[in-house]
């Protein structure tokens, strides 16, 4: 009954609401543009791309924390899991260490997984009590250490492969564009196993299983340099876009960007960007279509009537477990897409520069300050604080050197000031969430 | 078959340095778990109040070191220790004063407070960066050995040296003592008391007559003082690096998990079953093992069951083990 006046309610206010977010774009859109006109064009293409990429890591991560109230702390885990997914599809395969180490590395990992799943089995199974913590304590280091056994020698063969370029099975060699989402599949396959540990449980424990596993699979990408070389990093990835040098040595190109007035060098550099920007934009036109479909179904209704109150959901005989499942694994892998485009974008693999507060709590920040429950909202906020995360370290080493100027030359403060204001953009980006969360818990664009 | 030996390895290699990390821990887990039986929920910018502690005792430690004032044979970090307690009992006061505060009267939801707390994690790492940066310092001074391999190789007569340094001695007995205070405080005081009836149930310690902001503004002071009592004496053991002391939060958070969340003897508990479990699941125990078994069965492996860059893994699967079997932990804590 109480709906009715609700509903016209939400009417009469929306024509003013709507306006909201197209102005906010627009605002973003003229900071990109002001950012081109100070920093250069290069640039500013620089920041939108990685906005891009951004907006989609916020998407996912809106997903599951708009949508569902899901507390995920990992996102840099699942990241790192799409960039891998980059290397293991695109990279050519590494033949010579198929032969030395394939078999043995292919029957440890097989072994890996019997074991765990005669865990699994064994837990359902058997009645509990003693002698099943038993079966399973002994079935459990038995077969870690039969598949230490196996795995090792190959590990080493492969690792023996030419170290300093390959040392790896290399990949797939397939097109690089099948990476995006096959690295969307790998972290889904991640999301799912932690999420039937995790979920289900309290929502702290969530969140802190999460931040554990986005520690070992980074460990594993840097320790395990038979899969993607660890800390030695993957270079040379396929692009799906031409080269910047292919492109200076096209005649037909040099011509076209002569007719505009710009030298080949800048020009190949640019139009390299802007097609990494056309391929992004797609893929984020798309999920977010998805997203959105996805929130007005009946699906993203059901989701948020279990975030809003998950006994009632649970009476009315939704299975609330099953669905918070769901959209966790469907969140991380966006995320993982996100992971792979990013390194598609790089052309590399670094597992030493992924950083928790980078990779997983600045997508919190986008997801919050955009507006959490709004797809609309997650995407400007994955383009604003990502802006204003590159853009605030010129920003402070400008203004820390007009302060300079005042101050005698090769005063120690100088130097200290150079030092701070490279962790002036984790002041800024923890004082605008306190600030958000504060003053409006609702973020930008508000959920309707 | 030397079992001496053996022993005297396993002591060096594995039960000190293990002891002394573990009681690292648990005065971190004890500063989680306090927040958590008060506050209700899941501190994320602990490790970053460690990271702050440590931050200003360094500083302190360095102007003392200037003026020429040292511990003689003890860590001059020690002097500094009380009033960084104090400094970062005045951030986490503000802190609460300005950002937590403001939720607790809103009564809002758990995970807010613990995204409230992300916000929190980005400023200090911001002001501990400001502060000493990122590099690693090391910051102990005074005597290094307690007992040196060389001296109890001599005094012994065994193959095996066993070497113990200071900081793991001052470790123990300062997170002893520590232990001590806080247990004391908590069970024979009436503000400790009135902490832990609030912790039990908030109504009814309210209906009591309990003030709820002189029971916070108690808790904040002594995680403070845990807080950074772990963190100087992790830095003392190993060195200070800001973004080491963020990865501590797993760690920390296993513990307190695993000993049940809300209860401090869990926390202890929990410290040492995570600190002994990742040094022993890391370790090459092939010299022990070698010093145990009759005759020339040396083994030919290193024996080591995962590397030790995996240690974050241990702690997980620890973690993981004990929330699929006991979701409230090894001694009851809380489960909201």
């Amino acid at each position: 009954m109480t709906t009715v006046p609700q509903a016209t309610l939400a009417r009469s206010s929306a024509s003013g609401a709507s306006l909201r977010p197209v102005l906010l774009y627009l605002a973003m859109a003229a900071l990109i543009v002001g950012t081109g006109f100070v920093m250069g064009w290069n640039y500013a293409l620089t920041v939108v791309n990685m906005g891009l990429i951004s907006a989609i890591m916020a998407l996912g991560v809106n997903l599951q924390w708009g949508f569902a109230g899901l507390f995920n702390v990992g996102v840099m885990g699942f990241v790192a899991l799409g960039g891998l997914g980059a290397v293991l599809v695109a990279m050519p395969p590494v033949a010579e260490a198929w032969v030395v180490g394939g078999g043995r590395v292919g029957a440890g990992l097989v072994l890996g997984v019997l074991t765990v799943v005669s865990l699994v089995v064994i837990r359902t199974r058997m009645a509990r009590g003693q002698l099943a913590t038993f079966v399973m304590l002994a079935v459990g280091v038995g077969g870690y250490l039969v598949m230490r056994a196996v795995l090792d020698p190959g590990v080493i063969a492969v690792e023996a492969v030419n170290p300093a370029s390959t040392g790896y099975f290399g990949g797939l060699g397939l097109p690089v564009l099948l990476a995006w989402p096959a690295g969307g599949l790998l972290a889904a396959g991640a999301a799912w196993i932690i999420g039937k540990t995790a979920l289900g449980l309290r929502s702290d424990y969530l969140a802190i299983a999460t931040l554990g596993i986005a520690e070992i699979i980074l460990a594993v990408l840097k320790n395990e340099d038979w899969l993607a070389r660890g800390v030695k990093n993957v270079v040379g990835i396929p692009s799906p876009v031409p080269q910047e040098i292919a492109l200076q040595q096209d005649p037909g190109f040099v011509a076209r960007a002569a007719s505009f007035g710009v030298d080949p060098v800048t020009a190949s550099t640019l139009w390299v960007k802007v097609l990494y920007m056309g391929l992004f934009a797609v893929v984020l036109l798309a999920l977010l279509l998805l997203a959105q479909l996805a929130l007005r179904s009946p699906w993203g209704r059901m989701m948020r009537a279990i975030r809003d109150n998950e006994v009632a959901a649970a009476a009315m005989g939704k299975d609330v477990t099953a669905r918070h499942l769901q959209i966790f694994v469907l969140g991380s892998a966006i995320c993982g897409i996100a992971g792979a485009m990013m390194v598609t974008l790089d052309g590399q693999l670094t597992p030493g520069s992924y950083q928790p507060l980078r990779y997983t709590f600045l997508i919190w920040v986008m997801v919050i300050v955009g507006g959490s429950g709004n797809n609309w909202g997650a995407v400007l906020g994955g383009f604003l604080i990502w802006w204003l995360w590159v853009i605030v370290e010129p920003l402070g080493n400008a203004l820390f050197g007009v302060i300079s100027t005042t101050l005698p030359a090769g005063s120690p403060i100088t130097s200290h000031l150079q030092d701070a204001s490279a962790h002036m953009r984790l002041l800024t980006m923890g004082v605008i969430l306190l600030l958000v969360l504060r003053f409006s818990p609702r973020g930008l664009i508000p959920e309707k | 078959m030397d079992l001496l030996n053996a022993l005297v390895a396993f002591l060096n290699f594995v039960f000190i340095p293990a002891l002394a990390y573990g009681s690292q821990l648990a005065l971190g887990a004890l500063g989680a778990t306090l927040i958590y039986g008060i506050l209700r929920f899941s501190n994320f910018a602990h490790g970053e109040t460690m990271a702050f502690g440590t931050a200003i005792t360094i500083l302190l430690t360095f102007g003392l070191q200037a003026l020429g004032i040292t511990f003689g044979p003890l860590p001059t970090a020690l002097i500094a220790l009380p009033l960084a307690i104090a400094a970062t009992a005045l951030l986490l006061l503000g802190t609460d004063r300005l950002v937590y505060r403001f939720y607790r009267d809103a009564k809002a939801a758990p995970t807010i407070l613990v995204i409230v707390s992300l916000g929190v994690m980005f400023i200090m790492s911001a002001i501990t960066r400001f502060l000493v940066g990122v590099e690693d310092i090391a910051f102990a001074d005074g005597e290094r050995f307690v007992v040196t391999a060389r001296g109890f190789r001599d005094w012994s007569g065994l193959e095996e040296g066993l070497a113990i340094r200071s900081t793991q001695v001052i470790t123990v007995v300062v997170a002893g003592i520590a232990v001590a205070l806080l247990f004391w405080f908590l069970n024979r005081t009436r503000t400790g008391k009135s902490m832990r009836a609030f912790s039990d149930n908030e109504d009814l310690a309210l209906l009591s007559g309990i003030n709820p902001n002189r029971v916070v503004a108690v808790t904040w002071v002594i995680v403070a003082a845990l807080a950074t009592t772990a963190g100087v004496l992790y830095g003392l053991d190993k060195s200070f690096k800001a973004f080491t002391y963020f990865q501590l939060l797993l760690p920390i958070f296993a513990a307190a998990v695993v000993g049940g969340l809300g209860n401090p003897l869990g926390a202890i508990a929990g410290g040492f079953v995570i600190a002994f479990s990742e040094v022993m699941v890391t370790y090459a125990w092939r010299q022990v093992v070698a010093y145990a078994l009759p005759g020339d069965w040396a083994p030919a492996g290193l024996l080591q069951i995962m590397s030790t860059e995996y240690k974050f893994a241990v702690s997980f699967a620890i973690l993981i083990i004990v929330l699929l079997f006991k979701p409230t932990g090894l001694f009851k804590g809380q489960s909201v």
